[in-house]
């Protein structure tokens, strides 16, 4: 068996626990709730023996030994790691705060995405490393980073239910704030969506894919039309969003979760986010760097970002530590923080690149 | 500093508060922040029609040159080394180290304190199931505190002041010191970064194989002494199978002091050679054909031992034991066949390198045929078997060259950060106070205890310390 049949098995878990965790919510029973917890466990085992398969697959491929051989290469391997950090993360708040609140929001971002990825083609095609790439440092400095990124992607979304289940007036900023956050980033996601559906392109390197595919379906259209469009339904999905936000509000709250815990687990995300991120990230990306190009630092776009997410969860932590911010100003800091690190894992390589001829990592 | 000067207001504590003010850091960050997304829009170090270019797609064409002055006089168009980046940068470590100054004595104080008793107020709120009674003397039951305290992990004393007993346990007490360690490692860091700059020199180099060089080219355009001679004796590059993608690419490097061999070393990509400081490594390659280059083969004529021959191109050698004589008189580096079957060259790199030679005998052209480096079946001629294994002197390695005496202290504050963020993240101080009060033949053990993070783990820990008291009780 290979590792796609593994990652099918995985998906199709996640989506039957979104029913049942949707169902708990309804019915509130506890069987339900042991049953939806099973199958995501059953789904994350799969994808875990699906990882290692791939892994081993890659090794054997390579020949370049198993340190060296992470299947973490290109967007579809990143994506199905994703998944799973997010899973892992969700199964561990689960089961520290013992809520299952949580659960009918992560397996359908999680189905939904491993089920995307094979529409638009897994072809579990794996390409071979260029030479920067063959690093021991590889291992350390991705899979790091995206532990990090998982963690900032959580602690993005509960900073914004934080917002919702906390802003009632329309005129506030904090409610425009949130709202039309979840507007563009669901805009983005659909966009993303068509992107996978009509072009095919889950295979790819993650920086071609980024630099040439990402929303050409949509706001990148060759057709100005089409791109207009684009750019109208994604301030329809704002409006949407900042219209109908209470309804939003009723529905995170219905799930009985309390501010307090999800600011609580917001603060706690990111406290295990940035060091993993400052280490794995900035610390083992500057020495592997210095092996490879012989510069540790070397203000490249992506290195500047990266210092940039750096500096806003730095400030979030001093702010909340040292001067005691909470509340809604701490959570717009959270959902800042993870849009400047959609932006570095994105917009650099799509906007800046796009304009500069950047290669690289 | 003493707080009682600070009335006087002085210059050195106005300009000591400027530094040591929160508002300062919001600015600094802001202000790093903001300029660096402009250096990551406007390409650095870069020819000016590029950016040009750019400005003109964002301001039209027309006021696109304006612009470009005007950012280029600002220094945007190399910020990274400008003189006002450099001083928000010093304006950021200055800030870091008089805000940890301010502080640390506060912290230092509460780090070198011995955890005293707690008075009563503090087990006043006593969360249900964190008393327990045991029958026992004040004594026995104060021993047991500490033996229960042992199973989760910490060392409990029982101190005993105006009549009342209680049980101390406290745990990382030095880890409140984590903050200053990562603030440190920062300072650190930056420490590194301006040695580097000040005293460092970065550049590259291009060898050609079997040339060298005591020189580097530094990236500001001027040559600079390497301080010993690097001869580059190999270049070797692998591709991916069907492939233009390379797998790997390799150079043997010499280093040549006062006439004398000293090293001879293999280097590759995250593979560099260090020597005196200087650090070579390998960042590019190229092909480059001259009449200097060596076609290298090793000759198996069938009745005679097996030979190495090499030649320069439309030189010939003569087959051992024949009277048969082989001449280079062609090269591709990268032979291909398009669908029609003809021959043509793909690639500028040696990708497919092949030889075209035309073998006589007596003087006559006997047969002409192609002979590739990476196919045997190809190596088999009239004359014997001819195995063409390189073409020497005709590709060059691109090195990075570096001298960087800074490094170290970059890399020592690295070190330093990772274990300031573990210790300040990942370790909490932890406090645990046990009440021994004797009750007629019983005595009630209350428990109350702080925690400066991870409160959740830390709550199942004092579940468990009451479930082993509670064990005690039989």
């Amino acid at each position: 068996m290979d590792s796609s049949v593994f990652f099918g098995v995985a998906t199709i878990a996640y989506i039957l626990a979104m029913v049942a965790y949707i169902a708990y919510l309804a019915f509130r029973g506890g069987m339900v709730g042991v049953a939806a917890t099973t199958v995501t466990i059953i789904g994350f085992v799969s994808q875990t023996i699906g990882f290692g398969l791939r892994w081993k697959e890659f090794s054997a491929i390579g020949g370049m030994g198993l340190l060296r051989s992470v299947p973490l290469t290109n967007l579809y391997e990143s994506l199905v790691f994703f998944v799973w950090c997010i899973i892992l993360g969700y199964l561990i708040i689960e089961w520290i705060y013992k809520t299952r609140s949580f659960g009918a929001f992560v397996t359908p971002i999680a189905g939904i995405t491993l089920a995307f990825i094979s529409i638009g083609g897994v072809s579990a095609e794996i390409q071979p490393l260029v030479p920067a790439l063959q690093s021991n440092w590889l291992l350390a400095h991705v899979t790091m980073s995206f532990i990090a990124y998982a963690a900032f992607a959580i602690s993005f979304a509960t900073a914004l239910m934080y917002l919702a289940v906390n802003t009632e007036d329309r005129r506030s900023f904090p409610y425009i704030f949130w709202t039309a956050t979840i507007g563009l980033f669901a805009g983005a996601l659909v966009a993303m969506s068509i992107d996978f559906i009509t072009l095919k392109i889950a295979a790819r390197s993650s920086q071609a894919f980024i630099q040439n595919y990402l929303f050409k379906a949509t706001f990148r259209s060759e057709y100005a039309a089409v791109t207009a469009a684009s750019f109208a339904s994604l301030g329809g999905f704002v409006f949407l969003a900042w219209r109908y936000g209470d309804a939003l509000r009723k529905l995170i709250l219905s799930f009985s979760v309390t501010p307090d815990m999800l600011e609580d687990i917001t603060y706690r995300l990111i406290a295990i986010g940035f060091p993993i991120f400052t280490i794995g990230g900035l610390i083992f990306g500057a020495v592997w760097a210095d092996q490879a190009w012989g510069k540790y630092w070397s203000w490249d776009p992506k290195e500047t970002w990266s210092l940039i997410i750096w500096f806003v969860y730095a400030f979030y932590l001093h702010a909340r530590q040292m001067r005691g911010w909470r509340g809604n100003k701490i959570a717009v800091l959270a959902v800042i923080g993870f849009a400047v690190t959609m932006f570095t894992y994105l917009g650099v390589n799509l906007l800046l690149s796009g304009l500069h001829s950047y290669g690289g990592a | 500093m003493d707080k009682t000067d600070t009335g006087k207001n002085s210059i050195i504590d106005r300009i000591w508060s400027f530094f040591a003010s929160v508002k300062l850091a919001v600015i600094v960050f802001s202000c790093i922040s903001l300029t660096s997304i402009v250096g990551t829009i406007i390409e650095q170090q870069a020819a000016s029609e590029n950016n040009i270019k750019l400005l003109a797609k964002i301001f039209g064409i027309s006021s696109a040159h304006t612009v470009y002055g005007v950012l280029d006089y600002l220094g945007f168009t190399d910020m990274f080394n400008s003189w006002w980046f450099i001083a928000l940068l010093f304006l950021f470590a200055m800030n870091l180290v008089i805000c940890s100054i301010e502080r640390l004595p506060v912290t230092w104080k509460l780090v070198r304190q011995p955890q005293k008793p707690l008075g009563a107020e503090g087990f006043g709120a006593g969360s249900p199931g964190r008393e327990v009674v045991i029958k026992a003397n004040a004594e026995n039951a104060g021993n047991k505190a500490v033996e229960a305290l042992k199973k989760i992990g910490f060392k409990g004393e029982v101190v005993k002041s105006e009549g009342l007993v209680q049980v101390l346990a406290e745990k990382g007490r030095y880890s409140r010191l984590g903050v200053y360690v990562t603030h440190l490692s920062i300072l650190l860091i930056l420490i590194g970064a301006v040695i580097g700059l000040k005293y460092g020199v970065g550049g590259s180099l291009k060898l050609l194989e079997g040339t060298s060089s005591s020189t580097a080219r530094a990236n500001n355009g001027k040559d600079f002494p390497l301080g010993f001679e690097l001869r580059c004796d190999d270049f070797e590059v692998s591709f991916y199978p069907e492939s233009e993608r390379p797998k790997d690419y390799k150079s043997i490097l010499t280093v040549i002091e006062n006439g004398r061999e000293v090293l001879t070393q293999e280097i590759g990509v995250n593979n560099p050679l260090t020597y005196k400081g200087v650090t070579f490594y390998q960042s590019t390659y190229g092909f480059f054909p001259n009449r200097e280059a060596l076609f290298k083969f090793s000759v198996m004529p069938m009745n005679s031992p097996r030979e190495d021959v090499s030649l320069k191109f439309e030189g010939s050698f003569k087959v051992p034991g024949t009277n048969m004589s082989v001449k280079v008189a062609d090269f591709s580096p990268a032979l291909a066949v398009n669908s029609k079957g003809d021959l043509f060259t793909f690639a500028e790199s040696m990708i497919n390198p092949a030889v075209f030679v035309e073998i006589s005998e007596g003087g006559k052209v006997k047969s002409r045929q192609w002979i590739l480096k990476n196919y045997s079946d190809t190596w088999r001629t009239p004359a014997g078997v001819i195995e063409f294994k390189d073409l020497w002197g005709a590709q060059y390695t691109g090195l990075q060259v570096r001298k960087d005496p800074g490094v170290w202290i970059v890399y020592l504050g690295c070190l330093v950060m990772a274990i300031g963020l573990y210790i300040a993240f990942f370790m909490s101080h932890a406090r645990i106070w046990i009440r021994v009060k004797e009750e007629k033949d019983k005595t009630r053990l209350t428990i109350a205890a702080s925690i400066n993070k991870n409160r959740i783990a830390f709550d199942h820990r004092l579940d468990r310390l009451a479930a082993e008291l509670e064990k005690t009780k039989s």
